[in-house]
């Protein structure tokens, strides 16, 4: 690849990405009323997309093979227990991050 | 004036500890990132600039791999597009937040990565913080973060020892507890459900490469067909 097609290329990637940012905020513009059914999914998707979100982020764990995810389960239960005993955001997530790192570092 | 830099300072005091965990992840994900462009053959130029002008992590690491195969724009774009694509949901559910923002709603929204959104959805910004500032600085400091590691790794990647392995899981862990928090928050968990199932029942069908596209389409149709019972029982909308 040329310099030039590399800038194309990460150009290409830069305008995707402003696309996918921008769109709703240009097709909906704060001036105008939002639809109704727009406003019921800007009220309802929150919840569902951070679900998604926490399983994006286990995407590469596999259940079957390998350590079977075990650290992965602990670690989030550690960040689960945490959370409901302290309600402390970031000792919830150091917490489970360090039972985590210990989890694949020394025992796996 | 003097009242507006003190609005400012008390707005970057109380966004900073709501950034410390992304502090750590992007700087162990943006480092990664630089070193394997480092070793991908590019200079520190590359992740230093594509950190600050695309500023989202999972497809600037696809970009690696279209950078070393062959030029194809439109594939590119298509790519970025699918990858990318749930931020629109960001975008929706953001409408009114960032209304009102002046100019800083255009950095906000070009700085709407899967963190930024999450904090500034989430956080419960004191009645005596500035809001808009508040947003303003936990997507700068987000965006810094993802710059600085990028850029150190990309220039002293290869020299990185110590072992960090596992560092990655503090971004599942605040994701956990953003939807833990979201969850303690709301009456009704239909929507919470619905997307972590949909999303697991997509990546078992789908596998980890293609999930994502059917998940959001299978999000977006289940909760359009719950509509009259979640708009209903709410109470608005």
């Amino acid at each position: 690849m040329t310099f030039t097609q590399q800038l194309i290329t990460i150009g290409m990637v830069i305008l995707g990405t402003v696309l996918t940012r921008f769109l709703p905020f240009l097709l909906f513009p704060a001036g105008k009323p939002t639809p109704k059914y727009i406003q019921y999914l800007g009220t309802v998707l929150p919840s569902a997309v951070f679900g998604l979100l926490v399983v994006y982020c286990l995407k590469n764990v596999s259940l079957f093979t390998g350590n079977h995810a075990i650290p992965e389960i602990i670690s989030i239960g550690a960040v689960i227990g945490l959370h409901i005993w302290k309600r402390q955001m970031l000792l919830s997530i150091a917490g489970g991050t360090v039972c985590y790192m210990v989890l694949v570092q020394l025992v796996f | 004036m003097k009242k507006d830099s003190k609005t400012i300072r008390k707005a970057f005091r109380c966004a900073f500890p709501h950034t410390i965990p992304i502090f750590a992840g992007f700087w162990f994900l943006g480092l990664t990132y630089g070193v394997y462009m480092n070793v991908s053959g590019f200079s520190f130029w590359y992740p230093a600039l594509m950190s600050l002008t695309i500023f989202a992590g999972s497809i600037e690491f696809v970009t690696v791999n279209m950078l070393l195969g062959a030029f194809n724009p439109l594939q590119a774009l298509a790519m970025t597009l699918m990858i990318n694509a749930r931020h629109l949901f960001y975008g929706i559910s953001m409408l009114d937040q960032y209304k009102g923002t002046g100019w800083k709603k255009f950095y906000l929204i070009f700085g709407m990565c899967d963190e930024s959104f999450s904090i500034n959805y989430t956080a419960e910004v004191p009645d005596d913080v500035d809001r808009s500032w508040f947003m303003f600085f936990v997507t700068l400091l987000n965006h810094f973060y993802w710059f600085s590691g990028a850029t150190l790794g990309g220039i002293f990647g290869s020299l990185i020892r110590f072992n960090t392995e596992g560092l990655d899981f503090v971004m599942t862990a605040m994701f956990v507890v953003i939807f833990m928090e979201q969850w303690l928050k709301e009456e009704r968990h239909t929507s919470a459900l619905v997307g972590v199932g949909l999303s697991l029942l997509c990546l078992l069908a789908f596998g980890q490469d293609g999930f994502l596209v059917p998940a959001m389409a299978a999000i977006l149709v289940v909760l359009t067909g719950l509509r009259g019972q979640l708009a209903q029982r709410e109470g608005k909308v």
